[in-house]
């Protein structure tokens, strides 16, 4: 499949095969399953029905029109405003390694593409660059993802995949909370639709601020959804959590997501919606 | 209640105490050492308080005898009407709120209650709002734009409460739900962060026009000691997580997400509270007069730019 194909090309290349290129092994379920199979299913366990985290790339060729995604900023980058360092050493080398990694300036790439013919805005973030964490550069590009879908009149889809605020930019970072609300506010006030999807995982920061307020708010299944940490809660009340807490299933559940959908039917359903919301 | 860097404080004032119940009505030589005793005292808290590291900034921050909302309302309110409930679900009391006249001014006042004594404590859970309390502060809120009154947030929180309740009731979607209507809103706010500026908990009344914080208070997007567990891998690495985090009033105007700082009384306003209300009264009138001036339209388009343009670099 085209989505897959480019993460292929950029894997390194050997003569003979090896064991982990054959096999790959659900990190849910445990379950040994061909590579080849794996990625058919789009990085989907058969079994358990697991949504592998994806890259940027992957989501933008997994729901755009072949080719038609073109990021809008993609010089916007970290910051350090802090000069932030921790027992492990400065931030910025953290953040220089993460770019290394990635390929990416920041832990979201923001773009304007086509779903079936309907121009779109997107913000995809992507949980390797450092957990997909929101700080400066992210909220900044958030933003002018909505502007720009302002701008063209285009309806605007975020995919949420991070583990909160990230703590290295500090109270920068929390503001990005109410930035990336405040830019969400002025699209409502053009009266666009904002279409909020969410990965494994959206928590922390992400949840109490852009992932939330979507008209529409979709998740893939078994995604780890909510705003504090298991752990943290277990701490607070004392009491063992139920296995399904803040699982996309659960939100459904307690009435804050509309509907769980497959990551094979991601595409057809966001151009349904969106052809719901009036969009051409 | 004494902090720990504060013990020489603590024996000098132990002194004085001691040298009043021995000399209720002192004269002539006495009076001369009673007051070379309180100038020590003040010379002491003056140093210790010029120089707090951010790790002891937090400890004054949480202490004990704080003013809290309650006592701001008090001290600087002639009326206040309290209201109650999200019209949701139920009343939060670690989140409280009403109208209320300052001078000749009529407000919407907002904010978090920790509590006092242990039983406030446990009936407001420690200033830790669950999604009632959000939504009951975005109803007052509303109701404020409908009656062009002011907003006055008093941000004092560890936190959002992080419990099964709360996820199960929709924290994250309460706070973000704030954030949106808030920066929207057309009416004047004004957040000030009076103690503790606990990460979403706090952001999510903290959308202001103008964003204040008493010079003790901090404001942070996690605690010291959750950043430190984290990072350090080591929770009593909070002090290097302090000095880290650029949690300080100083640090945070520098970084430009604050306004402006209320100067507390020497010794931090837990030792003066008529000085601290003085302040706040002061600052708080200075800007509801100026905001009242601008239109609503204007008001939220300005807000908009305000949050749009911080963490913008270069
Ligand atoms: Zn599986």
């Amino acid at each position: 499949m085209a989505w897959f194909h480019k993460s292929k090309e950029a894997a390194p290349k050997s003569e003979a095969p090896k064991k982990e290129d054959i096999w790959t092994q659900c990190p849910a379920c445990k379950a040994h399953i061909y590579k080849e199979e794996w990625d058919r299913n789009l990085k989907v366990c058969d079994r358990c029905h697991f949504h592998e985290r994806l890259t940027w790339e992957e989501r933008a060729n997994l729901l755009m029109d072949e080719g038609t995604f073109v990021e809008i900023c993609p010089k916007v980058s970290w910051n350090d405003p802090l000069k932030f360092s921790d027992s492990k050493g400065p931030y910025a080398e953290k953040a220089i390694e993460n770019c290394a990694k990635t390929g990416m300036k920041e832990s979201v790439a923001v773009g304007s593409g086509k779903i079936k013919g309907i121009k779109t805005s997107m913000a995809i973030m992507d949980f390797r660059f450092m957990g997909g964490s929101l700080a400066s550069g992210t909220g900044e590009k958030i933003l002018l993802g909505a502007l720009y879908a302002i701008k063209h009149k285009q309806p605007y889809i975020i995919i949420s995949a991070s583990g909160g605020a990230r703590m290295h930019e500090g109270i920068v970072s929390l503001m990005q909370m109410p930035k990336t609300c405040a830019a969400l506010a002025q699209l409502r006030e053009a009266n666009l639709p904002y279409i909020s999807i969410m990965t494994d995982p959206t928590t922390g920061g992400v949840s109490a601020s852009f992932a939330m307020v979507g008209d529409i708010h979709i998740a893939e299944p078994r995604s780890l959804i909510g705003f504090a940490g298991r752990r943290v809660i277990e701490e607070t009340i004392k009491q063992k959590l139920p296995d399904d807490f803040q699982t996309a299933e659960y939100l459904v559940e307690h009435g804050f997501v509309d509907m769980i959908v497959h990551r094979k039917d991601m595409r057809e359903m966001l151009f349904k919606i969106l052809k719901y919301a009036g969009c051409r | 209640m004494s902090l720990d860097f504060e013990k020489e404080v603590a024996d000098v004032e132990a002194k004085i105490a001691e040298f009043k119940t021995q000399n209720p009505e002192p004269t002539g030589v006495l009076v001369k050492e009673l007051n070379r005793l309180e100038t020590e005292r003040s010379d002491m808290l003056k140093k210790i308080y010029a120089s707090l590291t951010p790790w002891q900034t937090v400890q004054v921050a949480r202490h004990p005898e704080r003013p809290l909302i309650r006592d701001f309302i008090q001290g600087i309110c002639s009326e206040f009407i309290e209201l109650h409930g999200d019209r949701l679900f139920g009343d939060d009391h670690g989140m409280i709120g009403g109208f209320a006249m300052i001078d000749d001014h009529r407000v919407m006042i907002i904010g978090q209650q920790k509590g006092k004594d242990l039983e406030e404590k446990i009936k407001c859970n420690f200033g830790q709002a669950c999604p009632e309390g959000y939504r009951k502060a975005l109803r007052l809120m509303k109701l404020a734009e409908k009656f062009n009154l002011p907003v006055i947030t008093f941000i004092d929180t560890p936190g959002a409460f992080p419990g099964r309740d709360a996820e199960e009731r929709g924290q994250a979607e309460a706070i973000a739900r704030n954030l949106l209507e808030m920066s929207a809103l057309k009416t004047p706010i004004i957040a000030l962060v009076t103690g503790e500026g606990g990460s979403g908990g706090a952001i999510g009344i903290g959308v202001g026009d103008i964003v204040l914080m008493l010079s003790n208070a901090v404001y942070s997007v996690i605690s010291p000691e959750g950043c430190a567990s984290i990072l350090w891998r080591d929770g009593t690495k909070a002090d290097e997580a302090a000095n880290a985090l650029k949690i300080t009033s100083k640090s945070i105007l520098q970084l430009k997400i604050i306004d402006e700082i209320i100067p507390e009384p020497v010794g931090g306003a837990h030792r003066d509270y008529a000085g601290t209300m003085k302040a706040t009264k002061k600052v708080l009138l200075k800007h509801i007069t100026t905001l009242k001036k601008i239109t609503p339209r204007k008001l939220s388009s300005r807000r908009f730019e305000k949050f749009a343009a911080m963490g913008r670099f270069k």
